[in-house]
């Protein structure tokens, strides 16, 4: 079934474009401490708001210019006309971690340590954009996959559960769902945020987040998992494997679940956007990852500051359109896949 | 047959698609109507019926379907060639129509009263009390109470009362020609009885021309003047309904004849007929 | 109609009965209580605390306290908030209209863009007007409203032509009465556009499919064999059957409105009840907290009640009475 479907999926021309494109985006967050030049902490309070440093060709080389700070108070740089950095590629670093436990001295490509290469400029603290780009994608290519993990589980569990047998725990379970329904996420969110963030530090907080956001996600997947398990309960295929003897989670397991993976994948895919953008909503706020960690949405509430608009630091809402490209890239890939598994879909999902 | 009919169509054909996948639905035909007569066109399912009387104000929708030739004149005037501003006045006043699904045929947001006095709004403005007019027409389709039934939306009713509102919905602008694509055959047979029956009453009161189409010789003999039997998208006979009743020149009429359902039983399609012997002698 | 009406209202009690208690189970995991905030304020005396703990029993047990604020709750008292110095209730009662106000407007706009798109993508399937659309309807669902809302505020800051923030002017106390309206609707514009951006896609797709599933319907060719035109068969007939799926997201729209207002709100600095949730969550002013997100889900409960009763009303079909 899956590799039918990813057969399938490589069919069609959007279809290898978004998972290519994924694939590239996934690879770029499992590097990221390699290929970025800095690490995400890395601060330099004399660059700060650096813009983008222009790359030249000379000698036979790639080469960064170098840029003098004119006008502090604007943070207004300017190249000097004839000061370039060598861009070294494999350029020896500070030690650091890949992984966090394989050390390196090693990054893809840097500069002299005197001079910055800044390809999206730097932050109000002179930290490089694009390397906290790279770093921030850890956190919103993963939150998506691990959110999803969990809801399914939970709910296809309990959904499975309570549509199978029906009776006393239906009814406390769909109670429950429609509880935590009938409060607006956000609001939920931050109600929960406040109750459990006494027990999480903030290495921690993405853990929690995840589980925030699953507990909100779980009581959907659940319900419509109730319901395709009810429509199914009464199918022939599932009274023979009782008639068998097979126990409910036997019977969950190996003749209720293949029939809904097909829904499970399409809705999965489609959902990832939501936890994407529900971390980046969270940091943004505030109340998701925290400094000095880094993720997208953390990146953009710095640009919040009237002064980045003001004095056009354009470079600093570069995170919103990381999150953009990603969230159309998982949308796309969700449409396609409904399109494989059931077109008919199309007006339910 | 010595004044102009009603209507003539001549030499109808209508495909629906292009190219090598376009399927002929209708293969030139010929038929008319005459003032206050009332025509049977009777075949099996797919030979083309619906789509000839669709076709007569060009209510198919174009694509797919496609109007390769001929000409319907009504009342002298050629309808494939009207614009779409000279045709709408005629779509319900001139020619009304009453399909086979009663159900599904009226819009279920709106009451009975609304969709017949949009009607009446529409082709009747000089009409001051449309809803005196609204209740007229209900009645005159055999409905009680009709002052009770304005507020009703069409699910509220049995498919026979559906079928009821349709004609009453169709007769109100005052047609000269009804076309009545198998008006019966969704409803149950006492129903369908009491609707034909229904059908001859207002013909013989209103003195419009009816085209009826049916599947159901049986309704043929009770109501029609005349009969045009069709046979994959050709006319493959035509004449007065005793003749043909009585003298089937065609095998197929004769077969068609041979299916007629006793009472009491649901219609049938037909099934028994041999297509191959019947194309063959379609064949020039 | 009215048995099943006060049928709905008669559920929303154990309904909102488990919100509070959820709720109030989720605060009292917090560490400290909801006078921790102002035992650290010096200018409140011990005596007056120790009436406050009493009042809300916040010596007992956490089961004893919520059925102390229950209680409390009966008569409209929700507690007080440290930070502003009044009774949550009048918090309450400033901030909830303004992010209804903010949810309709937005709803409507997403609406009034939605509907007309669906129904001419449907219409004309498979044009270019059907791919633009289709591809904007994209492009608008994978942007952040909150980044939305940022770009807002920079336009509004650099053009002038908005104001950045708030729902009315300085001096809108003096303004007469159409001023003020219109102090309100600019006010109004920039969050409304931006809140309601995030759902017109989702309502354009659905205005299409079901559109496209209404259109060759039998009525409608009746409607055209009637001698309607095009125009009254699409506005009347086809739109008046299409819209019901549309309303029957309703009831969900509700829920992700009150949640992108809560955006919207912050990064807008509009005084809604999101903003007043959000920062009483920083400032740790626990009342303020529950208070709010017990009237978000009041609102967002009579939201679906409504959305329910309005499907009833478009579609004669559904009847909830029997
Ligand atoms: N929308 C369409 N697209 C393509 N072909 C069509 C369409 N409508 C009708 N046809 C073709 O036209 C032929 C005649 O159809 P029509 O509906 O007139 O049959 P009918 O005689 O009314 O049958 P029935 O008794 O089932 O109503 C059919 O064979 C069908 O293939
Ligand atoms: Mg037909």
């Amino acid at each position: 079934m899956t590799s039918n479907l990813f057969r399938q999926i490589l069919q069609r021309p959007t279809g290898v474009l978004c998972a290519a494109l994924l694939a590239v985006l996934y690879l770029i967050a499992i590097f990221a401490a390699v290929i970025s030049p800095y690490a995400p902490s890395d601060q330099n309070l004399a660059k700060t708001y650096h813009p983008p440093t222009g790359l030249v060709w000379h000698d036979g080389r790639l080469c960064v210019r170098v840029y003098k700070l004119v006008d502090p108070t604007e943070a207004l740089y300017r190249a000097e006309p004839d000061r370039l950095a060598p861009v070294h590629f494999w350029a020896k670093s500070a030690p650091y971690k890949l992984w966090g436990f394989i050390p390196m001295e090693h990054r893809l490509f840097g500069v002299d340590s005197a001079e910055r290469i800044y390809l999206l400029g730097s932050d109000s603290t002179g930290r490089d954009v694009f390397s906290r780009l790279l770093y921030g994608s850890q956190v919103s290519l993963s939150i998506g996959l691990i959110g999803i993990f969990i809801t399914t589980v939970i709910g296809v569990t309990v959904g499975g559960l309570s549509g199978y047998f029906g009776g006393p725990l239906d009814n406390v379970t769909m109670r429950l769902t429609e509880l935590l329904m009938a409060v607006p996420d956000l609001y939920l969110i931050i109600a929960l945020r406040a109750a459990l963030s006494a027990y999480f530090d903030s290495g921690q907080i993405f853990l929690l987040i995840v589980g925030i956001l699953s507990f909100i996600g779980w009581s959907g997947t659940a319900r419509v998992i109730r319901g395709l398990t009810l429509s199914l309960r009464n199918r022939p295929f599932i009274h023979a494997a009782e008639a068998l003897g097979q126990t409910p989670f036997v019977i969950l397991w190996k003749h209720l679940f293949p029939n809904l993976l097909g829904y499970l994948i399409v809705t999965s895919t489609l959902s990832i956007p939501g936890y994407i953008l529900g971390e980046a909503a969270l940091s943004f706020l505030g109340i998701g990852i925290q400094e000095p960690s880094t993720s997208w949405g953390l990146m953009l509430s710095q640009a919040q500051d009237m002064k980045v608009f003001m004095l056009n630091f354009w470079w600093l809402l570069t995170p919103g359109l990381a999150i953009f490209v990603t969230v159309i890239l998982f949308n796309a890939l969700g449409d396609v896949l409904r399109d494989i598994v059931d077109p008919k879909l199309k007006t339910q999902v | 047959m010595c004044a102009t009919p009603l209507l003539e169509v001549r030499n109808l054909a209508i495909d629906f698609g292009r190219g090598e996948n376009a399927t002929h639905a209708v293969k030139g035909i010929s038929f008319t109507i005459a003032d206050g007569e009332t025509v049977a066109v009777v075949g099996e399912s797919g030979s083309g019926k619906s789509v000839t009387a669709l076709s007569l104000t060009r209510l198919l929708p174009t694509p797919p379907a496609r109007y390769v030739g001929g000409e319907i004149l009504f009342n002298g005037r050629n309808t494939l060639t009207l614009s779409g501003d000279e045709l709408r006045p005629m779509r319900g006043k001139q020619i009304a129509y009453i399909f086979q699904e009663p159900g599904t045929s009226l819009n279920p947001v709106f009451t009975i009263e609304f969709q017949i006095a949009e009607a009446i709004r529409l082709h009747r403005p000089e009409v001051k009390d449309v809803r005196g007019e609204v209740v007229r027409a209900l009645d005159l389709v055999g409905i009680r109470d009709p002052e009770k039934r304005l507020g009703d939306y069409p699910h509220q009713l049995s498919g026979g009362m559906q079928q009821r509102v349709m004609i009453a919905m169709a007769l109100a602008c005052h047609p000269k020609l009804l076309v009545a694509d198998e008006p019966t055959t969704a409803l149950d047979v006492t129903i369908q009885k009491q609707i034909m029956d229904l059908l001859r009453e207002l013909k013989g009161r209103l003195g419009m021309s009816i085209m009826l189409i049916t599947h159901n010789f049986g309704i043929v003999a009770d109501i029609a003047d005349r009969v045009v039997v069709m046979f994959r998208g050709h006319i493959v006979e035509e004449g007065k309904t005793a003749d043909v009743l009585r003298n089937p020149q065609h095998p197929y009429t004769r077969a068609l004849i041979d299916c007629v359902p006793r009472l009491g039983q649901k219609q049938r399609r037909l099934k028994a007929i041999d297509h191959a012997e019947i194309e063959a002698l379609l064949k020039p | 109609m009215k048995t099943y009406i006060f049928k709905r209202l008669l559920t929303m009690i154990p309904m909102l009965l488990g919100v509070t208690f959820l709720v109030f189970l989720l605060m009292s995991l917090s560490p400290g209580d909801f006078l921790t905030p102002i035992k650290a304020q010096r200018d409140i005396s011990a005596e007056y605390i120790r009436q406050l703990e009493a009042e809300f029993g916040l010596n007992r047990p956490w089961y004893v306290q919520y059925f102390l604020w229950l209680k409390n709750l009966l008569h409209l008292d929700f507690g007080y908030s440290w930070t502003y110095k009044i009774p949550v209730v009048q918090l309450l009662a400033q901030r909830a209209p303004c992010t209804l106000l903010l949810s309709i407007t937005s709803l409507i706009f997403s609406w009034a863009v939605a509907i007309p798109l669906g129904v001419l993508a449907a219409v004309y399937k498979g044009s270019i007007f059907d791919k633009i659309s289709a591809f904007l309807a994209y492009t608008t669902l994978s942007v952040p409203g909150f980044f939305l809302a940022l770009v807002a505020v920079y336009f509004a800051a650099r053009t002038g032509w908005f104001p950045t923030g708030g729902l009315t002017s300085i001096d809108h106390d003096y303004l007469s009465f159409p001023e003020r309206i219109l102090d309100y609707a600019h006010h109004l514009f920039l969050p409304t556009l931006i809140l309601g951006i995030g759902g017109i896609a989702g309502l354009m797709r659905i205005m299409r499919t079901s559109t496209l599933d209404v259109i060759h319907a039998d009525y409608v060719m009746t409607a055209r064999a009637k001698g309607l035109g095009e125009r009254a068969i699409l506005f009347r007939h086809v739109l008046r059957n299409a819209i019901n799926p549309l309303v029957t997201t309703l009831g969900f729209a509700f829920s992700g409105l009150l949640s992108g207002a809560l955006l919207v709100e912050n990064v807008m600095n509009y005084p809604g009840l999101g903003q007043l949730v959000y920062q009483a969550f920083l400032r740790k002013d626990q009342f303020v907290v529950l208070g709010a997100v017990v009237l978000g889900s009041v609102m967002l409960i009579v939201g679906n009640l409504l959305a329910d009763l309005l499907l009833a009303w478009t579609d004669p079909r559904i009847r909830y009475d029997k």
